[in-house]
């Protein structure tokens, strides 16, 4: 009787089914992006570990000046962009994976963070030329905005040239990737080039490949598209789960092909040209954290995107404490501490599937 | 029922299609045959709505040009010659995919049992990309099922739609899968499907389309159309048909077509 009871109460584990598993990955993710987030707040580089001044916060009590100024104006938008930065640009990486039909469709590698930087740094080096109501309506809005429509150009014309009858060549998208990267890239520098020393200063403030520079001014800036494309991204899995099988069966499913992908190139511009605009491109995040939730709990979308966004916002934090305290009380750039870890991984996932570049 | 009337389907500048009218009806497992390149394929990828046709098909009375993906996806679900997968999905996760329209609450139990009547119960944890071919087949099958599981629902036939469903198959697994969909199209359900082998066709089609170069030669009952002229006229060899002791029909080319090369 009692075992019977059991048995209905107790979830079914059946062969093959992951579910189970990716939800408790899920939690035991959440609780590994708090405890990084507290980590982010009380290590770095301004001398004094402020686990004191956190555990006192915690406890309701009443901070000193410094610590205050420490913890409010420069740690918390610090921890906060590098949570809405990482969970960007990984859940943009599961979901152009999950577009491309392809664990190497990266943002980074393939030209999308490049067209995204191109946006921001139009904005910053041409926007004056705007008519200052705009310029006054969109105010910090301009360059994360500016960064979306350049990432979306890029990540349309990448989709053209590297899909045919719904079947992406892996081949060509890589090579087409490093072709607009290289483009893109070729574009920006002209721009940095003829920038004049107020608009290079304002290039330096929204500082390329870290998150030293993260002020709340940025945090507003970027949060609302990050926010809405992150919203959205639920929304992609059925889509997604349905293109895995191809567009057509998909569309046999009664999946709106079209609708997803479109939002799915839609969401990843957004996430990544408002990641970038603020952050620089970061690299290997998008391609590592879905790589390794696929490996561990399989690659339904219904769990990867949100386990993805968890991961890659922890990771990223770590990857900035790291990067505040190795060479203390220098900084490395964190685009080098993820770009050590991540080099090697893609090169390992080249190995593993060494078939995959012959489609 | 699944009427196409008119078909003519161009892929680049080539007319594939010319003027083709098909019908199929629940209750029937209807088979289109015909060789090589004949447009059994690119017939069947109009009336599911893949490729541009010019003419008309309704399924259950409804345009199909005109009807929403998930409207067409509860009523008729389609297996494709081959099917791609892009992830390392389990088997399980596979035949899950299928069950996209909100089907019953009972979702574990159906992906077993749509397993178990494909003959692959035990498989849900194997990876989907290290299974033979014709197992990988028999998954998507499952899948399929799964998608239109009740042959009727709310008096409305369903449909499955497959593309040489037994081809990468075994005799037994052959026989097993034209079973489940003849069992299907018994039940009330609507069966359309491309065959490869005149000899399956023969012991399970309700009705026969012979296809030759885009056009329909005729469509209808087995015994109207596997006629030696019909045949021998389609697929440019002899065939002769012969009609054994015991129920049933076996057909076989005819040696002194390939001696006569
Ligand atoms: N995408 C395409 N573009 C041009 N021709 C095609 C295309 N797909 C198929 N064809 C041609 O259409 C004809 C019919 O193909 P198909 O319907 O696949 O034949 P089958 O009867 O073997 O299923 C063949 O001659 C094939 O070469
Ligand atoms: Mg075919």
């Amino acid at each position: 009787m009692s075992l019977a009871l059991q048995d209905t109460v107790s979830q079914p584990k059946l062969a093959g089914d992951r579910t189970h598993r990716a939800r408790q990955l899920t939690w035991l993710l959440a609780l590994g992006l708090v405890g990084a987030m507290l980590l982010s707040l009380a290590v770095g580089a301004s001398g004094a570990s402020l686990w004191d001044g956190v555990f006192d916060l915690a406890m309701g009590r009443e901070l000193s000046l410094r610590d205050s100024i420490i913890l409010f104006e420069i740690r918390l938008p610090r921890t906060i962009m590098g949570v809405l930065v990482g969970a960007a640009l990984a859940v943009s990486g599961a979901v152009m994976q999950g577009l491309f039909r392809n664990p190497l469709a990266d943002p980074g590698l393939v030209g999308v963070s490049a067209g995204a930087g191109l946006g921001a740094i139009i904005a910053i080096v041409l926007g004056g030329m705007l008519p200052a109501a705009i310029q006054a309506a969109v105010g910090y809005y301009l360059v994360p905005l500016a960064a979306f429509v350049g990432s979306w150009f890029t990540t349309i014309l990448l989709y053209q040239i590297s899909t045919r009858k719904g079947r992406t060549s892996v081949a060509t998208m890589l090579l087409a990737g490093i072709a607009l990267g290289a483009l893109t890239g070729a574009l920006s520098g002209m721009l940095v080039y003829m920038a004049d020393d107020a608009q290079l200063r304002k290039l330096t403030f929204w500082g390329m490949g870290s998150l030293a520079g993260a002020t709340w001014s940025k945090v507003l800036a970027a949060s609302p598209l990050i926010v809405i494309a992150l919203s959205v991204s639920p929304f992609l899995a059925r889509g997604l789960n349905g293109l895995a099988l191809g567009e057509a069966a998909a569309s046999h499913m009664g999946i709106p092909v079209q609708i997803t992908k479109n939002a799915a190139i839609l969401m990843v511009a957004g996430a990544t040209g408002a990641a970038v605009a603020v952050s620089g491109g970061i690299g290997f995040v998008g391609l590592v954290v879905p790589h390794l939730l696929r490996l561990l709990v399989g690659p339904d979308h219904k769990y990867l995107l949100l386990n993805s966004a968890l991961l890659g916002a922890a990771l990223l934090l770590l990857a900035d404490v790291i990067s505040r305290i190795i060479i203390s009380p220098a900084e490395l750039p964190i685009g080098i501490v993820t770009a050590t870890l991540g080099g090697p991984f893609f090169l390992w996932i080249l190995l593993r599937q060494r078939g995959l570049l012959d489609m | 029922m699944l009427k196409a009337q008119d078909i003519t389907v161009k892929l680049g500048r080539v007319e594939i299609l010319h003027n083709v009218s098909f019908e199929a009806h629940p209750g029937q497992l209807t088979a289109i045959v015909g060789p090589n390149g004949s447009g059994k394929t690119t017939l069947l990828r109009a009336m599911t709505g893949d490729i541009e046709y010019s003419g008309q098909v309704t399924l259950n009375g409804r345009d199909i040009k005109t009807a929403r993906a998930w409207e067409l996806a509860s009523e008729r679900a389609v297996l494709p010659q081959a099917t791609p997968l892009a992830f390392p999905f389990t088997v399980h996760e596979v035949v899950r995919l299928g069950l996209t329209n909100g089907v019953a609450a009972d979702k574990a139990g159906l992906v077993l049992r749509a397993l178990q009547r494909v003959g692959l119960a035990g498989f849900e944890g194997r990876f989907y990309q290290e299974l033979s071919g014709g197992e990988q087949q028999r998954v998507q099958l499952a899948r399929v099922l799964s998608q239109v599981w009740e042959p009727v629902a709310e008096n409305t036939p369903r449909w499955l739609f497959l593309d040489e469903p037994v081809s990468a198959l075994d005799i037994g697994h052959q026989l097993q899968v034209m079973q489940i969909a003849k069992n299907y199209a018994d039940a009330g359900g609507g069966v359309i499907a491309v065959m490869h082998d005149l000899n399956l066709t023969a012991m399970f089609a309700d009705s026969i389309a012979l296809i030759s170069e885009g056009s329909v030669l005729c469509q209808a009952a087995p015994e109207t159309v596997l006629q030696d002229a019909l045949l021998s006229r389609a697929y440019q060899c002899t065939v002769r048909v012969n009609t054994p002791p015991a129920n049933g029909t076996y057909l076989l080319p005819h040696a002194a077509s390939v001696a006569a090369e």
